[in-house]
This record gives C-alpha cells, sequence and structure tokens, in this order.
C-alpha cells in the first residue's frame, strides 16, 4: 500500500491542475479599537460574569472581602498576598483542584471589543487545568494588558504558549436554547479590572 | 479500502423521503423553528455590531482559497511546525484508514472522553472504537444527549436542537443520570457530575480542530461549556482529527477567524471559550498529541473547480438556521452529519458516488433563495455550487424521464430571474408535478405542495416573500 501522505499530497497536487490564482488577501478590515477599562468592563459584564474596576490599592482589601476563609488555588508569581485566604500551590493533583473552592489568576491580554481574557500560562496563570477545575475564577487584569480589537491582542500573544481565551463563565444554550452558565468549566467569573 | 464512506447515515431514506417524514411532525418542526428564529436574531445583532463585516469576509474567504489553491504546501508546513514542537502528524485517505489510527493510538484504554467533532462523525468513528471495544463518551451537552438518546444529530451547532427539555430529562432518566426536574439548570448539572467522573480518570482524548496554523504549528478549538478544555488539558494522550481544510497559513489570519466564527455561529462576540497548543508543553496539559489529517473526499472535492469552494465551510451552521427547508425538515431529514445548505453541496461531494441515491438527491433539498451565501462568513456561494452539482446528478443519471425533469430543474434555477419568472407563471409546479410524483425537494413552490402544512407562498415569488420576511 503506498503511503497514505505521498497519496495524499499526490491528490491534492492533481487535483489543482487547472493552476487556480488566488487574489491577494485585503485586510482591509478594523484592526485597532477602543482600549479603555470601561469598554472592557462593559463587555465582560454582558457575559454574566462578575467585574469590578478598582485601583491599585483596592485590589488586596477587595480579593480579602471575596476570597475570604476560602482554599482558593494560586499559581506562582501573583503580586498579591490576600489575608485570610487558604492559599493552595501547584503541583496539585486533579483530585485536589477539583475540592478547590476557586482559583486566582492574572492574565497575559485582555480584549475590550469581546471582553475576553486570555491567559498563556506565564507568571500569575499556571497550567490550564488550575483555571479549568475550580468553581470560581478570579482574574486580574491590569490597564497596560487591554488590547483593543482581536487583532492587536493576537499580536501580542506567543502562539507557541498554550493560551485559553475566556469569554464569560462556562456557559451552554444546548436546551431549549436557555443558557446555563458552568457546565464543566467554572461557574463563576469575577474579573478585577485596575486602572 | 473500497469500503463505504460513512458520511451518509447508511439506510437512511433519500432527502425527499425523510423530509416528507419530518413535515408531518408538528413538535419537531416547532422545536427548529423556535430554535432558528431565535438563532437567526441573535446573529443579525451580532454582526451588525462590526462596521467591518463584510471586509472580515472577504478577507476570510481569500485567506480559505489561499489555503485550498497551496494546500499542498501548507499541510506539509503545518505537519513540520507540529512535529518540531513534539506533536505526531498521520495521514488519513478516507475514514477506514483513520479509524485505524485513532484505534491504534487508544492502545489499552478502553474508554476515551472525546469533544464534539463534526470530522469525528463523518468517519464514524464512535462506532469504529465500539466494534473494537472502546467506548467514546461524547462530552458536549448536546451531544452527550444525541448518544444517549441513540439518536442523530440534527445541526451543527446544537445537534439536539429536535428535542425539548421533557425529551431530555427522559432521555437522562433511562440512562441513569437521574435529574430530578426538566430545568435545564438541573439537567446541565447531571450531565456536569456525570461527565466529571470521566474527565478525571480517562488517560486519551480525542478532539476535532476549528483551524491549525502552518506557520506555527498551532491548532485551535473553539467552544462554549469547558469540556473541551477538559479532553483538551487533562488527559495524558490527546488525538485530534481534522480535515485537510481546516489549515489556516498564519498565525495572523485567526485573527479574521476568531471574529467570523462566533458571531456567525452562536452570535456571540467571541465563544466562552477558545483554546490553541502548539504540539506538546510540558508539565501543562498532554504528554503526547497526535494530530490526524483526513482527507476522506476532500481532495475529490477539491478536484472540482465550482466545488471546491465548499471546502471553504467553517462549520458556522449560519446557513441551517436561516434555510426555509430546513427549518421546516430538520438536520436528520439530509440523511448525513452535515445538514441543511451547506450539507446539500458538501455531502454529495465528500461521497463522490453517484450510485448513492440518499447523497444524489441532495443538491435538490433547497429553494435556492440565496438567504445561506448571504449569511455565510467565507462567502460561499451555496447556490451556484447546487446547481452545478444538479447538473452534474443529471449527466450521472442518463436522460430517463426523471432526469429530463431534473435537468429543467437545473435550467430553471441556474438563472435567477428565469426561476422568478417561472414562479411567477406557476410553471414550476406543473413542470414537477404533471407526472404526480415529486421525487426530490425542487424548490418550495413544487414541494411542499405535496405536504398539506406546507406554507406556500401565495402568488408572491418565494424569493420576493422570503427577502419581505427574513431577508
Ligand atoms: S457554509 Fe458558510 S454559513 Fe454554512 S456552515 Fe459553512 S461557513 Fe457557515
Amino acid at each position: 500500500m503506498a503511503d497514505a501522505r505521498a497519496e495524499i499530497l499526490g491528490r491534492v497536487r492533481a487535483a489543482l491542475r487547472d493552476k487556480p490564482d488566488t487574489p491577494p488577501v485585503v485586510r482591509d478590515y478594523v484592526r485597532t479599537g477602543d482600549a479603555s477599562v470601561e469598554l472592557l468592563a462593559d463587555r465582560i459584564a454582558h457575559y454574566r460574569a462578575t467585574v469590578h474596576v478598582v485601583t491599585p490599592d483596592e485590589v488586596v482589601p477587595l480579593l480579602a472581602e471575596r476570597l475570604a476563609g476560602k482554599r482558593i488555588v494560586v499559581p506562582d508569581g501573583l503580586p498579591w498576598d490576600v489575608p485570610g485566604v487558604t492559599a493552595l500551590r501547584d503541583p496539585l493533583t486533579v483530585e485536589e483542584l477539583d475540592r478547590a473552592d476557586g482559583v486566582l489568576t492574572g492574565c497575559a491580554v485582555a480584549i475590550a471589543q469581546t471582553g475576553t481574557i486570555v491567559l498563556d500560562g506565564g507568571p500569575g496563570q499556571g497550567r490550564r487545568a488550575l483555571t479549568l477545575l475550580p468553581d470560581h475564577h478570579v482574574c486580574v487584569v491590569r490597564s497596560d494588558q487591554i488590547a483593543g480589537t482581536v487583532p492587536e491582542a493576537l499580536e501580542r500573544l506567543d502562539p507557541l504558549r498554550p493560551l485559553t481565551f475566556i469569554s464569560g463563565p462556562s456557559a451552554t444554550s444546548d436546551i431549549e436554547l436557555d443558557r446555563v452558565e458552568g457546565v464543566h468549566g467554572p461557574r463563576r467569573l469575577e474579573v478585577l479590572v485596575v486602572t | 479500502m473500497g469500503t463505504r464512506n460513512p458520511v451518509t447515515w447508511l439506510g437512511s431514506p433519500t432527502f425527499p423521503e425523510a423530509a416528507r417524514t419530518a413535515l408531518a411532525d408538528t413538535q419537531l418542526r416547532r422545536n427548529l423553528r423556535n430554535a432558528t428564529t431565535t438563532i437567526r436574531g441573535r446573529r443579525a445583532q451580532a454582526v451588525g455590531e462590526l462596521p467591518d463585516w463584510e471586509r472580515l469576509r472577504r478577507a476570510g474567504e481569500a485567506i480559505k482559497d489561499d489555503v485550498l489553491h497551496h494546500l499542498d504546501r501548507y499541510l506539509e508546513q503545518l505537519e513540520a511546525a507540529v512535529t518540531a514542537r513534539g506533536g505526531v502528524v498521520h495521514w488519513a485517505r478516507d475514514a477506514a484508514e483513520a479509524n485505524d489510527i485513532v484505534l491504534r493510538l487508544c492502545g489499552d484504554a478502553r474508554e476515551v472522553v472525546k469533544v464534539k467533532s463534526m470530522a469525528t462523525q463523518e468517519i464514524g468513528l464512535n462506532e469504529a472504537l465500539a466494534a473494537a471495544g472502546v467506548h467514546a463518551v461524547e462530552t458536549d451537552l448536546a451531544e452527550l444527549i444525541v448518544q444517549l438518546g441513540d439518536d442523530r444529530p440534527s445541526h451543527i451547532l446544537v445537534p439536539a436542537i429536535h428535542r425539548n427539555r421533557s425529551e431530555i430529562r427522559e432521555i437522562f432518566r433511562a440512562a441513569g443520570l437521574g435529574p430530578a426536574s426538566d430545568d435545564p439548570r438541573v439537567l446541565a448539572e447531571a450531565a456536569r457530575a456525570h461527565l466529571r467522573r470521566k474527565f478525571l480518570s480517562c488517560e486519551v482524548a480525542v478532539s476535532g480542530a476549528n483551524f491549525a496554523v502552518a506557520d506555527t504549528g498551532s491548532v485551535v478549538v473553539l467552544e462554549s461549556e469547558g469540556n473541551g478544555r477538559m479532553c483538551l488539558t487533562l488527559p495524558r494522550k490527546l488525538i485530534t482529527v481534522m480535515g485537510l481544510e481546516k489549515v489556516v497559513p498564519t498565525w495572523q489570519d485567526l485573527e479574521v477567524f476568531l471574529q467570523l466564527l462566533p458571531r456567525s455561529s452562536t452570535a456571540e462576540r467571541m465563544n466562552p471559550y477558545t483554546s490553541t497548543w502548539t504540539g506538546v508543553t510540558p508539565g501543562d496539559g498532554p504528554e503526547e498529541f497526535h494530530l490526524v489529517l483526513l482527507d476522506n473526499g476532500r481532495t475529490a472535492t477539491l478536484a472540482d473547480p465550482v466545488g471546491r469552494q465548499a471546502l471553504r465551510c467553517i462549520r458556522c451552521s449560519a446557513c441551517l438556521n436561516v434555510c426555509p427547508v430546513y427549518e421546516r425538515t430538520g438536520g436528520r431529514s439530509y440523511g448525513s452529519v452535515y445538514p441543511g445548505p451547506i450539507g446539500a453541496i458538501l455531502t454529495p461531494q465528500l461521497v463522490d458516488d453517484p450510485h448513492d441515491e440518499q447523497a444524489a438527491s441532495l443538491p435538490f433539498a433547497s429553494s435556492l433563495c440565496g438567504a445561506c451565501f448571504e449569511v455565510c462568513p467565507v462567502r460561499i456561494d451555496i447556490p451556484s455550487v447546487l446547481t452545478h452539482l444538479r447538473a452534474r446528478a443529471v449527466e450521472a443519471k442518463g436522460r430517463s424521464a426523471e432526469s429530463v425533469a431534473m435537468a429543467a430543474a437545473a435550467w430553471v434555477f441556474a438563472s435567477a430571474s428565469r426561476y422568478e419568472k417561472a414562479q411567477k407563471l406557476g410553471s414550476l409546479a406543473r413542470l414537477f408535478a404533471h407526472d404526480g410524483r415529486i421525487s426530490w425537494l425542487p424548490g418550495p413552490g413544487a414541494a411542499w405542495t405535496s405536504s398539506r402544512d406546507a406554507p406556500v407562498p401565495a402568488r408572491e415569488p418565494f424569493r420576493e416573500w422570503w427577502r419581505k420576511n427574513r431577508g
């Protein structure tokens, strides 16, 4: 039996015998846009996520208020020490992650136009499972991390890292198109946008 | 090889037969109409928000055409990039070969978790795995409903759209998931509890892919529920089955598709989760990553200069939700994993067998009203491809009495003005019904008259009626 790879590539070449020409890709669509805290907050809220716009000084008190008394997964590289929180540190088993009350992270980029936060596994974000299994995800976005549009965000990201784009909490509309939050991912997403 | 292509379901009736049954099912039609009307409205809003939508569509079309016209080069590039990052690439000529590869990769695993994937449905992977003693657990809520109900999916995006909440509760109860009520929240919670155990223990996951980037080797999956993220990150081994045409040239190209797809599909600015990964990342996610590149009729489709544009499809399902034929007949009438307008042009091409009556009937499952083209984010001219495939079907059949009528249909549908004129004159119905037997759905004016509750647009030509009421 001929090699599947060689055969498929041969079929592709034979299929293109008419030498179709390809017009250039015109990228005249909108590439830049409003990267304001207000737009990002508005768009995140639209997904039924909770959003707080805060000053740098307000971050720790607000986190303490939201998370005190809880067992929270905290990846390496976060600058905040939240009083009253039991910080769980990786390495954790999936069972331990499953039993945590929540997870606190930073992010790599946020997209104002779509209300999306993007995690790339960098400092303060940890591996992908950390933001997947606990039921409550609290994410802190710095204003300099906000990109206006999808094109601007992709430009800032490193495609070789594993990326997770998050737009609101886990949701399904599979039953009579009724939206239900939290099927498998975190049921609650809470975002702090720091001005 | 030489086995049947499972892209159509074995034993499915031809479209007109199935459509007649579906038309008689008022519950089904009510569920469908509610759903498509809702999604249609939401989509229009999400799309209307972007002033550059047409420019994005044109860019999407151009990028996909570039991919198709240099597919060999991009596939080789993709393979090199994935391999360089620790992934393994496999090539599958057809369904049987792809299934064998996946089965071999499953090793000793008796159970695998799956994230919804059209490609694996197309090759009948679950059935092939089951025959070898491996149970594939569908983890998308709608797919789970379909799987537990021993049912067929009826929509690309919401496969269980034909089921209402009380039916779903019954299905879950019969499967031992025991939901206490038919509240969607309670149903979703039952699925969550059932599946979480699987996610935490399964060693192998199977996924599809929405895109794969040639220059970086990154693979992309868009989803809503988080079951995708579970499958893509928790098991030790990840197997992704992807149609050849899903490759895009560069990382930058994603900026177009990440805008086009969610708004066309779920009518959201962005779907809740998008995951991208490149090969394997030590300490994060699967230790092994396999990418299976699937032909299964795609290169044959590529060989047709008119038909090849069907391979631009990004499976958003927008064309289903605007299609008057789909709205009344439902997805299962198409007898294929690809229903609706895109199914009508993609399925017969992937099957590529003029003796498959069921597939051959699909290009006739349309009114040619053009609504599908208008919403398609990659500008696939579905009506033109339909007309082209109708002509091909007629050629393949020879000049039987039936084929003369088909040819007439092809001729009428070849031109919009001829079509409208024919409808105005009422000649269309005569054209098809004079032998008292309508064996395909050549157009709404003709076919729906065979069903008592067919909403025949009185006097008004269908296209005009559609434009006024839906456009
Ligand atoms: S043909 Fe176009 S509208 Fe239909 S599913 Fe494919 S991309 Fe979407």
